[in-house]
């Protein structure tokens, strides 16, 4: 038994550490950790609610849309504002933009690198790439002359000896099993996809201002005017400009992100049978055409949601937002009323309570509390969120375009459904449903233009704007299907100002600790049976952690906003 | 190219004289007139006249690419996607050819013990920048913040040693942001209350425009320094002017023509967000000319007002956002968004107002030699040259401390 320690985990958003005892060439546990924390939601605590969303925005700068949108939603809940519909188009006209964009990054630069060997591709024949590349698709960049180019600038970089972002990586290592050509095929679009990504970033510029953190949400709608003519609005010339983005979305998430994901995925079918973990899988659905139901999670919509237990496809259940609950067993926090029970969004409290040892360390205590990430449960259950959740429930509500999209693919990589459940089944997920919503950002575009045409310009709900105008106690929850998952927002309102509010967020549900039952989170559970080749270098506990597209700021931050103090604990 | 050849590359890190910014830039495909243009472009940022362009290209062409060490603390990885947003250089050019960088957690390769012997490598040969992402939280012992095992402070401590500057992208880093909000649950800190005997340049901003990290880097390259500073440490080029004087909104202030309700008449027609809590009137950035993500857009461009996240302590002093200004900015005064706005100003504005950006600029040349004119005394600060000069011969950072800016407000 060898005690492992990966941290950083590097090509994340935040802060993650892995421990995990491994043996015989395969992990037998594993513990996640996140190792950083701020009390964003104790920040928000007696502010403005109508402030809250800026605030919670900065919860996570890679899902710069997710926890604003979250966030009014939970204020419109708890008032009873309704946003207009041009309102709610633009929202998720951003929202879907999101899905692309942030897909696409964590596809090309967060996680290919796991699979890709950039060392390999110094030995690839640019004509046998292009041929390669062109029976995959029609993408354009695909000829001989681009990946000399590619194979050249590599070359040049590799012999100036500062290998910059790939110094030290594990390349070489026995795991890689790409050959030359698909490795050069797959750094030529990294290096598109960076391009891509800064272009289409455009499309929440333009609707919100900026990105990262686009400005234009308030609670009751958009800040964005909307004026077919108007030069102060979003007019007819950005809709366009919208649009010839999301096309270039659509080409490129359908010749690149998803002939790529295939190539990779056929060169590594073991990996169809490695990282399973839970067998739960829960998702908030989104993505309605109609208003959704206050304070519920959407249903019916592009994504649907539900609850399917023990990997059962013939009984998905709707969710329960009130079987939602936080354990804090092993949680740097502490409970009032003793760490053994969970506690519920709008009753909880959380005391940060940092029990880890002193800085510098080398182990943590694992059998005490390891995290700043609290493990919420859904009816006592280890649920995973995300992805490979979504496409599950989808496929088990029989959900038409989800099944075609999932089908299709496992007949094209001849692998039967079971193969959904694993580190590769994540990451094929994640592709299929990218697809998905680029598809869908043109409909939201279409829908939004046509309304806007037929003379409704309506972008708020202005009637309840006036704090004055609000009763002295409110609560409310707003549920959002961000790209790593059910996401929720629970806010409490006394007196015009927040007095509790709480985020229960989808990298807390997959990359929570044990609960005070000993269940472990996804990670933990998705980790133990994978392979570890070479301790030193633990490749395959990045591909695993990696598919869940873990968000650490995200995930960890205090539930309680009820100005209790934050107890400090000195460490001997 | 075998591993072990990778491995032998790494350890060479010498480079030959030809392995210049311009030098891999051309090699990485960029012609000489895309070159220019960028150069074009980035001098424009840095607020030069057109005429410096040859000069900062020429001072291009010379310097060795930088090593850069970039940490991330208490953060949200929005200055890290920002820097995805880079297009003059491109982001693909900016960390493959215009600096080394040798340590950025979001992006890089490899992980652990891996990607740590890679900062440590870094940081052991000097003269690198350090850009910090994030506050550094004192509580907890450290506890609130770690990785691998060392403290946020730990970390930033051993990166600051032998670094040639310190760039603050975003206001955590610059001012302690957000985690440093009332009630600051977790004792959060800027960078500048804990490093003071290295250069610092804050970038702040929620997140950094990319734009102004890509001109503050070849504004280090191409005049051996950081660019003139505020009294808040933030380069003048990019923090120099009010967000309210360069609003393309300002006419309509003057007129007396606001937006009243969100989506009304007014709102539609680009009236002034004044009365729904615009900051721009206390708020000094460039986000009005050089805009987001190529020129596209920016916030109150996009119908919302500024909030004003360049300024210090912007998350209590600036806060209820919808509030308008009096309500915030100095209690009991019962004064014009104008009067408030210079109020807030105070002697940043008269110190540099009257000689213009240029004429700062113009004092680092004539200090190296470049310019014939003596422009000495014509400005408040010091230039300070730091860290490795064009030629690539380093230089000790000043012990002085004086740009070491911390909180301010």
């Amino acid at each position: 038994m060898s005690r492992i320690v990966v941290d950083p985990i590097t090509r994340i958003e935040g802060h993650l550490r892995i421990e995990a005892q491994v043996d015989g060439g395969k992990v037998r546990d594993a513990w996640s950790s996140t190792t950083m924390w701020r009390g964003i939601e104790e920040i928000i605590a007696g502010r403005d609610p109508r402030d809250a969303w800026f605030f919670a925005q900065r919860i996570c700068g890679v899902c710069t849309t997710v926890h604003a949108l979250a966030s009014v939603r939970a204020v419109e809940d708890a008032l009873g504002m309704e946003p207009p519909l041009n309102a709610r188009l633009i929202r998720e006209l951003i929202a879907a933009a999101q899905y692309v964009h942030d897909h696409v990054v964590h596809f090309y630069h967060l996680h290919a690198l796991d699979w890709v060997d950039v060392t390999s591709a110094l030995k690839g024949d640019p004509a046998k790439t292009s041929a390669v590349a062109m029976s995959l698709s029609n993408y354009p960049r695909s000829s001989a002359t681009v990946f000399a180019g590619v194979k050249e600038r590599l070359a040049a970089f590799v012999q100036r000896g500062r290998l910059g972002p790939f110094a030290n990586a594990y390349w070489g290592h026995p795991a890689y099993q790409l050959s030359p050509e698909v490795n050069l095929l797959a750094v030529s679009h990294y290096l598109d996809a960076l391009d891509f990504q800064r272009d289409f970033a455009r499309v929440q510029a333009i609707l919100g201002g900026k990105n990262p953190h686009p400005q234009t949400y308030v609670v009751g709608g958009t800040a964005l005017p909307v004026d077919p003519k108007g030069e102060y609005a979003l007019n007819d010339n950005g809709m366009e400009d919208i649009r010839q983005l999301l096309t270039k979305g659509l080409n490129f998430v359908q010749q690149a992100y998803i002939p790529d994901l295939v190539a990779i995925a056929k060169a590594y079918p073991e990996w169809t049978t490695i990282g399973g973990g839970l067998t739960n899988y829960m998702a908030f659905g989104d993505f309605t055409e109609t208003p959704f139901k206050q304070g519920h999670p959407a249903a019916g919509g592009v994504l649907p949601g539900g609850l399917v237990r023990n990997r059962n496809l013939a009984a998905v259940q709707d969710v329960d937002p009130s079987k939602i609950a936080e354990y804090i067993k092993h949680s740097w926090f502490r409970y009032d009323g003793g760490e053994d029970k969970a506690l519920r969004p709008f009753e909880g409290e959380t005391h940060a309570h940092y029990t880890g040892p002193k800085p510098p360390f080398e182990y943590l205590d694992v059998n005490g509390k390891y995290t700043w990430l609290k493990a919420p449960r859904y009816d006592e259950l280890a649920v995973e969120v995300g992805p490979l959740a979504r496409m599950i429930v989808g496929y088990a509500r029989g959900n038409t375009q989800i099944k075609a999209s999932v089908d299709g693919a496992l007949k094209e990589l001849g692998a039967p459904v079971t193969a959904l459940y694993s580190t590769l089944g994540r990451t094929l997920s994640r592709g299929l449903e990218t697809e998905i919503l680029a598809k869908h950002s043109l409909v939201l575009l279409d829908r939004l233009q046509a309304n806007i045409r037929s003379g409704d310009l309506k972008t708020h709900d202005n009637r309840l704007w006036d704090p004055k105008t609000w009763p002295a106690h409110a609560q409310g929850v707003g549920f959002h299907e961000a790209p790593r998952g059910a996401l929720s927002h629970w806010i409490v309102i006394e007196d015009q100002k927040v007095k509790n509010y709480q985020a229960v967020v989808p990298s807390t549900w997959n990359g929570s600790p044990r609960d005070a039952k000993g269940q472990r989170g996804a990670y933990e559970a998705a980790l133990i049976g994978t392979p570890v080749a070479k301790p030193a270098q633990p490749l395959e506990i990045l591909r695993t952690v990696h598919s869940f597209d873990p968000c650490m700021a995200c995930a960890a931050h205090v539930l309680d906003a009820d100005g209790n103090p934050v107890v400090e604990v000195k460490v001997q | 190219m075998s591993v072990d050849r990778l491995a032998t590359a790494q350890a060479t890190v010498d480079s030959p004289e030809a392995d210049t910014l311009a030098a891999r830039l051309f090699a990485s495909g960029i012609d000489r007139r895309r070159f220019l243009k960028y150069c074009a472009i980035v001098t424009g940022v840095l607020a030069l006249p057109p005429t410096f362009a040859p000069r900062v290209a020429s001072a291009l062409e010379k310097s060795k690419p930088p090593t850069m060490v970039w940490l991330e603390f208490q953060d949200c990885a929005g200055d890290s996607e920002s820097l995805l947003r880079a297009r003059n250089p491109s982001v693909a050019d900016l960390i493959l050819d215009t600096v080394s960088l040798d340590y950025h957690e979001t992006i890089m390769a490899a992980a652990g013990h891996q990607a740590e012997a890679a900062r440590d490598a870094a940081v052991a040969r000097g003269g690198h920048i350090v850009v910090v992402e994030g506050s550094i939280p004192l509580g907890a012992g450290g506890g609130y913040c770690t990785i691998g095992g060392q403290s946020a402070e730990q970390i930033l401590r051993n990166a600051a040693k032998g670094a040639a500057a310190i760039i603050n992208v975003g206001t955590c880093s610059a001012y302690g942001g957000i985690p440093a909000a009332s009630p600051n649950p977790t004792k959060a800190v800027a960078v500048g209350d804990i490093i003071t005997d290295v250069p610092i340049v804050n970038l702040p901003g929620c997140p950094v425009n990319v734009d102004n990290l890509t001109a503050t880097v070849v504004h280090f390259l191409t005049f051996g320094g950081m660019p003139a500073l505020d009294d808040k440490g933030r380069p003048l080029f990019a923090y120099g002017q009010r967000i309210h004087d360069n609003c393309p909104r300002r006419g309509h202030f003057d007129a007396g023509q606001f937006v009243v309700n969100w989506g009304d008449e007014g709102h539609r027609n680009g009236y002034c967000l004044y009365r729904m809590g615009c900051k721009g009137p206390s708020t000094f950035h460039n986000c009005p000319t050089l805009r987001w993500n190529g020129a596209t857009s920016w916030p109150i461009g996009a119908g919302h007002g500024c909030v004003g996240c360049s300024e210090p302590a912007f998350w209590d002093d600036l806060t209820p956002i919808y509030d308008r200004l009096p309500h915030v900015a100095a209690a009991g005064l019962d004064a014009t968004a104008e009067k408030l706005g210079l109020f807030v100003v105070g002697a940043t504005a008269v110190g540099f107002g009257a000689h213009g950006i240029g004429k700062i600029v113009q004092n680092k040349l004539s200090e190296r030699g470049e310019h014939g004119g003596d422009d000495s005394g014509e400005h408040g600060g010091e230039p300070q040259p730091v860290g490795a000069a064009p030629d690539g011969a380093p230089t000790s950072p000043p012990a002085d401390g004086n740009n070491s800016p911390g909180r301010t407000s």
